[in-house]
């Protein structure tokens, strides 16, 4: 947070209630369509020169109704709305939700299909990373770390790409495992890319981490205390950097997390350089559990024992007869889930990602709710750039990791 | 490592009949109380010396309509992240008195939370800094999440539920 000097101007003298302030305030309109917002959001903000003095955010630019579209949605068509909320790490929204729905149901889901997805979500997590810092790159000024990044994240989707056909919007997996095993090409690309990201990643560190001037612009901007973050509802690489060590995959691991062996990284002045080092080190982490994971991957079946709510093989429902019932029935929807009410959380690419499920024995959920951890942590921006200049805000914003599809559910 | 049990006794002991209908659905601890009673069990739960329950994940509404008395209800998930204990609290509300406080002086992530709620719900939490709305637009005359509001245009024909024997 660079001082800046105020120099009291004579022909415009102060026209607020703030003694400290010199000239008259300027209204600045940051958004909804700005190349920084990275997202459809806007700020309000009420400069003084360069210096902001307040903020206030409008948000529901892109809102689409994803709670009330689900209360009419059997529960598999439910995942892919979740894809559309934190884009950048679509997979990982799309196993929180059939793992919420694998809790409704109690169905156990094997080993081999576990480790599978914990492969995939800690791919979605290092591509959601790679962007953040990538863009907080660009942010301050520094173009070439980004294009060294964007060369691995296109990388990691085209593993999605050979896992379930798509890029960005993956609905990647089913309730009770996932649509198909990993192909040979698959492995191979899962592989090479373990093989090739340090490089790479190495690259962009030593472009960052000990620069000079990406040090002067980060380091001490926008920081939050671990009181304030908590008390923010801060999760995820955020909270991390403010240093408090919650992780929802070690907390309250799901999907075999506490079978591997990695560490979480903190940081301790919660300011944006060490919300970039936090992000930077998960990506080495989940580096290591994809490798664990990949030299531990069990044999056995990719999907659970349950008819009722997994799709059976195609060459079964052209031959058996329950499997085409079953088929069917999945098909349109007309499979009534049990009454209960169930909380489950994943560690997104932002934080806590919640599904608050509440089944009345329906096909649909009676109600659903999404914990957004984009949503509940952005209501800090304004305190947190509270004082500091224009560019600072940008760069602060930016190492938040707003995503506005989350933002806005 | 906390048990259910133990929280709830200690909540009980406390707040002794405003605290009822206790249940752990998939062994989650979930209690109804009032809603004057809400705001003094978070700062009790948020201050207890060994619970230390100070992390608000959520605030979320639910409508009821086929409740008299009871039609909506406020959800509180609260954690503990020193003990890694959750607690869910419910504050059941009669649409023609939908007011419950607000709990942006115990924790400053409620204030969206509350917005959020107010805008699908239209529960009105008293002593909100800035009760708007928030996601959708400020025009809007009308509370989106409520099930009157039906997803689809009830005109359709294709569509009807009995055709495929629902």
């Amino acid at each position: 947070m660079a001082d800046i000097e105020l120099v009291p101007n004579k022909n415009f003298p102060a026209k607020n209630d703030h003694p400290d302030l010199v000239g008259e305030l300027t209204t600045l309109n940051l958004g909804p369509t700005h190349p920084a917002t990275h997202g459809i959001f806007q700020n309000i903000l009420q400069m003084d020169g360069e210096k902001i003095v307040s903020g206030e955010q409008t948000i529901g630019y892109i809102h689409r109704a994803f709670e009330k579209i689900a209360e009419r949605r059997p529960f598999y068509q439910i995942t892919t709305l979740t894809d559309r909320m934190n884009y950048c790490s679509s997979p990982i929204n799309n196993f929180g939700w059939h793992m919420t729905v694998e809790k409704l149901l109690g169905i156990e889901v094997p080993k081999r299909a576990q480790y599978i997805r914990v492969i995939l979500m800690e791919l979605a997590r290092i591509s959601d990373h790679l962007i953040c810092n990538g863009i907080l790159g660009v942010d301050s000024g520094a173009y070439s770390g980004f294009l060294y990044l964007m060369e691995k994240r296109e990388e990691i989707y085209e593993i999605y790409e050979e896992i379930c056909g798509a890029r960005l919007t993956t609905n990647m997996g089913r309730i009770g495992g996932m649509e198909r095993d990993f192909s040979n090409e698959a492995l191979r690309k899962i592989r090479e890319m373990l093989k090739s990201l340090p490089p790479v990643l190495k690259e962009f560190e030593n472009l960052f981490n000990r620069n000079r001037i990406f040090m002067d612009r980060t380091i001490n901007v926008g920081p939050i205390s671990a009181e304030r973050a908590l008390s923010y509802g801060f999760t995820g690489p955020n909270l991390r950097a403010a240093g408090v060590d919650y992780d929802v995959r070690v907390m309250n691991p799901y999907s075999s997390y506490e079978d591997f062996d990695f560490i979480i990284p903190i940081g301790q002045s919660g300011d944006t350089y060490d919300r970039f080092m936090v992000r930077n080190e998960e990506m080495w982490q989940s580096m290591k559990i994809i490798d664990q994971a990949m030299n531990n991957l069990p044999e056995g079946p990719f999907f659970a024992d349950a008819p009722e709510y997994y799709l059976p093989p195609k060459q079964e429902v052209y031959r058996s007869m329950e499997a085409l019932i079953y088929h069917f029935k999945i098909v349109m929807g007309e499979i009534d889930a049990p009454v209960g009410e169930v909380y489950h959380s994943v560690e997104g690419g932002n934080g806590e990602l919640g599904f608050y499920l509440i089944s009345d024995g329906g096909r649909t959920p009676y109600r659903l709710h999404f914990r957004r951890p984009s949503f509940i942590y952005y209501q800090a921006f304004p305190e947190m750039c509270k004082g500091t200049t224009l560019s600072d805000a940008i760069l602060i914003m930016s190492s938040l990791n707003v995503i506005a599809g989350e933002l806005d559910a | 490592m906390l048990s259910n049990q133990e929280v709830a006794e200690e909540l009980i002991k406390k707040f002794g009949n405003d605290v009822y209908d206790f249940e752990d659905p998939y062994g989650l601890l979930t209690l109804t109380t009032t809603r004057e009673q809400i705001i003094p069990i978070l700062e009790y739960l948020f201050h207890h010396d060994r619970f230390k329950i100070n992390f608000l994940t959520d605030i979320t509404g639910i409508h009821y309509p086929d409740s008299p008395g009871q039609e909506f209800a406020v959800v509180y998930h609260v954690h503990s992240l020193t003990q890694n204990f959750r607690v869910r609290l419910k504050v059941f509300l009669a649409e023609a008195d939908i007011h419950v406080p607000t709990a942006t002086p115990v924790y400053a992530s409620a204030n969206w939370m509350e917005r959020e709620t107010y805008d699908f719900f239209g529960i009105i939490f008293d002593g909100h800094p800035d009760l708007r709305r928030i996601l959708n637009i400020d025009e809007m005359d009308y509370f989106p999440m409520r099930k009157q509001y039906p997803m689809e245009d009830a005109t359709r024909q294709d569509k009807i539920d009995a055709l495929f024997g629902r």
